[in-house]
Order: C-alpha cells, then sequence, then structure tokens
C-alpha cells in the first residue's frame, strides 16, 4: 500500500503541486491522468524522491509491517520499497539489455554491485515477466521503443519491489504495444500484489486496464474513483478545455471517451 | 566473468615494460638485461662492465618506466571516470582543464623555494591536487544550469579555464628564475626526474585514487543512466559523484605533478576500450587504466627513439596521434549516441 497525504511541490515561486493525498492499494493500479503540465510526472518524481518536497508525507506499509515515511529511508532502503518505470527517453545505448535490467537489483547488492545467482533468477523472470528475455544479448540503442519501455519495466522488476510507478509508459508505443504493456502491467499488479500508479494521457487505454482514476488538473486532485466515476463528460471536458462524449465500451464494462473539436467549453 | 580483454591489455604492457627497459642511448644485451633484473631483485653486486649497465637500469630506466606506467594508468583511469562521470564521450582531464588547473598548482608550489627534501618533493604533488580540485568545482559550477550540466558548457567552462589557468602558469614560470628550465620541461610532459624519488613520492596518491575507481564501476554504469535514474536505482548519487570525482582528481594531480600534461591518454585510451570490449564501467576502468599505462609507455619509447639522442616531450607524441583519433571521436559523438 502507497499512502500520499497533503503533498505540495514548489519549484522557486511556482506551486506545482498543492496537497496531493492519495492511495494505492496492493493488487491495484491506479491511473493518474492530467493534460499537460498537470503536474503528473512531478508527482511520480516527488514520491520517488528526487525532488525535494514543500511538505506533506509518503507512506508505505512495506519496510517494516507498520507505516513508514519513505521520504526518511536512505535511497537503497527506499529504492527497495519502491522502483520506478521513467519516461521512455534517455537510456545508455550501449549497455545490453541484461546489464540493464541487472541493474535493477542495485539496492540488493554491496558498492561493488556484485551479483549472485539468485540475482541473475531474478533478472531472468523480470525479462521472462514483460516478454523480452529473448532481447537479453541485444545492446539498449538497437531496440524499437516499445522493446526498450519493457527492458525499463524489466529493470523496475528486478528491484523487487511492492510498489511501482511508471511515467507515461505507452505514450511512445503504438496500438499492439500499449495494450500488450497495460495487459503485463495489471496482471503483474494482481499477480505479484503490487502498488502500482501510472500516470497516463490514454484515458481510454487507463479506463480499460486500471481499477481506479485519479484526475490532476493544475496540481490538484480534482476527481478519484473507478473510471466511470471520473471518465464523466462535465470532469473531463473542464480538465482538458475540450467537450467530449462518453459512451459505453461496445465490448467492456467502462467508459469510451470521444473527443470533440476544440471549441470553447462553457463551466456549468 | 570475460577473461580475454584483461589478457590482452596486460600483455600489451607487459610488452611496453620490457622494451621501456630494454631500450635507450646505451645498448644493452638482453642476456645481461636479465641477468641485472633478477641480481636487482636479489641485492646482488656487479663487476665491470655489468656494473655500469646495473647503473642505468635500476636508477634511471626502471625508474623512468614505472613513473611512465603510474602516470599513463592515472591518465587512462580517471579519464575513463570523468567520461562516465560527466556522461560525455568527449570529456578527459585535459579537456576539462583539471589538468592545466593542477598544472598551475604544481609550478605555483615550484616558484616557492621547497628545501629538496622529501617533503618539499610531496609539497608539488599536494599544490597540483589541490589545483585540479578548485579546477573541477570551478568548471562544475560554472557549467552548471539548474540541476543539469550540459555538455557544451562544461567543455566551454573547461577550456576557458585551462587556457586562464595555462597563461597564468606560463607568466609564473617567466617570473620565475631558477627553476624554470624544470618547469618548462615538466609542463611539455618531460619526466626527466630521475631516481625513484617521484615514484615513491606520487605511489600513495595513485594507490588511493585508482583504488578508489577501481571500486566505482558498478557506481559509474548506474549514473549512465542520469541522477534521478540512479538515485531511484539506489545509488547515493552526490556521495558517489563526489567520491569518484575526487579519486579522479587525485590521480590526475597525481600524474600531472610528475609528468607534465600529457593530454588525450586519458581521451584514446577509454574510448578504444568501449569500443573493443563494451560499456560495462566495472570492465572499462581497471582495462583503460592498464591499456593507459601500455599507451603512455609506448608513446615515451617513441618519445626516445625517433630523434635520439634528443628526447621529444612525450606530450607530443601522444597530440600527434590524439588529435586525429580526437577528431574521429568528435564526428562519431554527432552522428549516433552509441557510445
Amino acid at each position: 500500500m502507497l499512502r500520499i497525504e497533503n503533498l505540495s511541490v514548489s519549484f522557486g515561486m511556482r506551486r506545482v503541486l498543492t496537497d496531493v493525498s492519495l492511495e494505492v492499494n496492493s493488487g491495484e493500479v491506479l491511473a493518474l491522468i492530467g493534460p499537460n503540465g498537470a503536474g503528473k510526472s512531478t508527482l511520480v518524481r516527488a514520491i520517488s524522491g528526487v525532488i525535494p518536497l514543500e511538505k506533506g508525507r509518503i507512506h508505505s506499509d512495506y519496510v517494516s509491517g507498520s507505516s513508514v515515511n519513505l521520504l526518511s529511508l536512505s535511497s537503497v532502503q527506499r529504492a527497495r520499497s519502491l522502483a520506478v518505470v521513467p519516461q521512455a527517453a534517455s537510456m545508455p545505448p550501449a549497455f545490453t539489455v541484461w546489464e540493464t535490467v541487472l541493474m535493477g537489483r542495485t539496492p540488493w547488492l554491496n558498492f561493488l554491485g556484485q551479483v549472485s545467482a539468485s540475482d541473475e533468477a531474478i533478472a531472468r523472470l523480470a525479462l521472462q515477466k514483460v516478454d523480452a528475455l529473448d532481447l537479453s544479448a541485444r545492446r539498449v540503442g538497437e531496440l524499437s521503443g516499445g522493446e526498450q519501455q519493457r527492458v525499463l519495466l524489466a529493470r523496475a522488476l528486478a528491484q523487487s519491489t511492492p510498489i511501482l510507478l511508471l511515467d507515461e509508459p505507452t505514450s511512445n508505443l503504438d496500438l499492439h504495444y500499449q495494450v500488450s504493456f497495460m495487459e503485463t502491467v495489471s496482471a503483474l499488479a494482481r499477480r505479484d500484489n503490487l502498488a502500482v500508479l501510472v500516470a497516463m494521457h490514454d484515458l481510454n487505454l487507463a479506463a480499460r486496464y486500471t481499477s481506479r482514476v485519479a484526475l490532476l488538473v493544475d496540481g490538484k486532485i480534482k476527481a478519484m474513483g473507478t473510471p466511470l466515476q471520473v471518465l464523466t463528460p462535465e470532469l473531463i471536458s473542464i480538465a482538458y478545455h475540450l467537450p467530449v462524449q462518453v459512451i459505453p465500451h461496445p465490448f467492456a464494462d467502462v467508459p469510451l471517451v470521444i473527443p470533440g473539436n476544440t471549441a470553447p467549453v462553457k463551466t456549468p | 566473468m570475460m577473461i580475454r580483454p584483461y589478457l590482452y591489455t596486460l600483455l600489451f604492457l607487459f610488452l611496453t615494460v620490457v622494451f621501456s627497459i630494454a631500450i635507450g642511448s646505451v645498448f644493452i644485451p638482453p642476456a645481461d638485461l636479465g641477468r641485472i633484473l633478477i641480481g636487482w631483485l636479489n641485492k646482488a653486486a656487479f663487476s665491470e662492465p655489468l656494473k655500469t649497465f646495473s647503473f642505468i637500469i635500476t636508477d634511471i630506466r626502471l625508474p623512468r618506466t614505472a613513473l611512465v606506467l603510474l602516470t599513463g594508468a592515472a591518465l587512462g583511469g580517471s579519464g575513463a571516470a570523468y567520461q562516465g562521470l560527466f556522461r560525455n564521450p568527449l570529456a578527459d582531464p585535459y579537456l576539462i582543464g583539471v589538468a592545466s588547473g593542477a598544472g598551475l598548482g604544481a609550478v605555483l608550489a615550484m616558484s616557492i623555494k621547497w628545501p629538496y627534501s622529501f617533503w618539499g618533493l610531496m609539497a608539488v604533488p599536494a599544490a597540483a591536487f589541490i589545483g585540479a580540485l578548485l579546477t573541477v568545482v570551478l568548471v562544475y559550477s560554472l557549467a552548471r544550469i539548474g540541476k543539469t550540466i550540459p555538455t557544451t558548457n562544461l567543455i566551454l567552462a573547461g577550456v576557458a579555464f585551462g587556457s586562464f589557468a595555462t597563461a597564468l602558469t606560463t607568466y609564473l614560470m617567466l617570473r620565475s628564475t631558477g627553476e624554470l628550465h624544470r618547469a618548462i620541461t615538466w609542463l611539455n610532459g618531460g619526466s626527466s626526474q630521475a631516481g625513484w624519488g617521484p615514484v615513491l613520492t606520487v605511489l600513495p596518491y595513485l594507490a588511493i585514487g585508482l583504488g578508489l575507481l577501481l571500486l566505482s564501476g558498478h557506481a559509474l554504469n548506474l549514473l549512465q543512466f542520469g541522477d534521478e535514474q540512479a538515485q531511484q536505482m539506489g545509488l547515493p548519487v552526490t556521495r558517489a559523484r563526489t567520491l569518484i570525482l575526487l579519486a579522479a582528481s587525485l590521480a590526475t594531480a597525481a600524474a600531472v605533478s610528475f609528468s607534465g600534461i600529457i593530454g588525450f591518454i586519458g581521451l584514446i585510451v577509454p574510448h578504444v576500450m568501449r569500443l573493443w570490449f563494451g560499456a560495462d564501467y566495472r570492465r572499462l576502468l581497471p582495462l583503460s587504466l592498464i591499456s593507459g599505462a601500455g599507451a603512455l609507455l609506448l608513446a615515451d619509447i617513441i618519445a626516445r627513439t625517433v630523434m635520439a639522442p634528443q628526447e621529444l616531450p612525450v606530450g607530443i607524441v601522444t597530440a600527434l596521434v590524439g588529435v586525429p583519433f580526437f577528431l574521429w571521436v568528435l564526428r562519431r559523438a554527432k552522428n549516433q549516441g552509441y557510445w
């Protein structure tokens, strides 16, 4: 379980996140949606501890059984409870897939990074889970965007953490990879009882593969609940400044958001 | 674990060491060479002509070989570390100004007339180290924009400060009279100081600096993903960065303090190792260290022989090979981020 209470972040004078509170349960995928610049990536980075908080607490009950403030932990301890799949951006191209995924074991290794047979077994299993074992010997720079994203997921899985944060993992993927990536993530959450937070743009992908959705607008949580509760025409059209229609999905029990034209929306 | 890269590089180093001891203005027959080395290790006494040969080997060629070897190892190792630390294929101790800063520190120390004792000798590497360190901090903070250190800024700041330090060094040398000759030879990478003194003096600095670097391979691997990802994977980024920076600067300073400014070894060697044996810093660091030693020994042999009996400054040899290589790397880095 991951619980965030009253988290605020400022960059200089600019408030980026204001009193964000949310909870991700074990075995659940929570989608973090919101327009560009709403603060989704900042929230993911803040939870992972790489940017300072103005205020707020980030709790997990995994470390010692009782609730622990993740930010009070050392970077090694934090990396044992929380792994991040960053936006598909910079991976050093010269490492092989195998080397890259093994580096996910870092919080469990000594400073020299010596791996044992069990570390290798865990890395192999992580590659199997994302169906990328056959890529092991390839260099990361030779991979397609979809393959790189799966390697990043495998690296995070190799960290063996109960909490997983993903920052727009599907943005650079084609239709097939988007769907299969999210299928993998939601299956892993259920099977390994992970608490997963996914920042994403595709509302329909969020509706189909996550159990709950949090809508972030201007650094504040505007709505949180099941996809049916959050993906309503009112909430979405105001958040995105775009009229939308929401219809029932033809073959899944989720809403389907259909965007209209960019005419100004009247606030009801 | 791949053994072969180590075999190749160690063989290269071994051959250069042998040639470095065997080649010189006085021809010493290989048979005598072996006998002298064995005798030296057993502390045996020799009669003429072996006595003269023995002096040439043990008091001139061996210490020089040792000093060149250590310097090359320091430049190769710290070059690899700087490239990894700055995530920049063009970074080396010379390019980002650290060597020039160390040079300035060393010349400053030389311009003060230290007694020619062991501690007087120690003052030069210490001053070079402080100069190197101050340069790193200065260049780093000049190049920094917010939390990032853009490549171009880093190199511009490094080159600019490097020129400044070099100019200041030249001025200091012109002003000081006594030590001028020593300083000029020194600055061009002529390690003409004889005897075991310099070797023993740099040894502790190098042992600490290179020792720490050899332990930093995994941390450098993680840093290739950027500071944020490295931290998310559990690396205490600030501590690791500081440690590597200190270790690399210590090694650079020690190398520069007795051998002068020798460019391009720290650039060439890690690149060749990376191209041949892969990007894993746990392998790259030791291999760069070994091959750096071999490459500088080779350059030193060339410098001693092409214009014999006159000696070329070794810096000229490394630059003559280094510049074409550097241009090639520059093109490569522009075309693909594949280093």
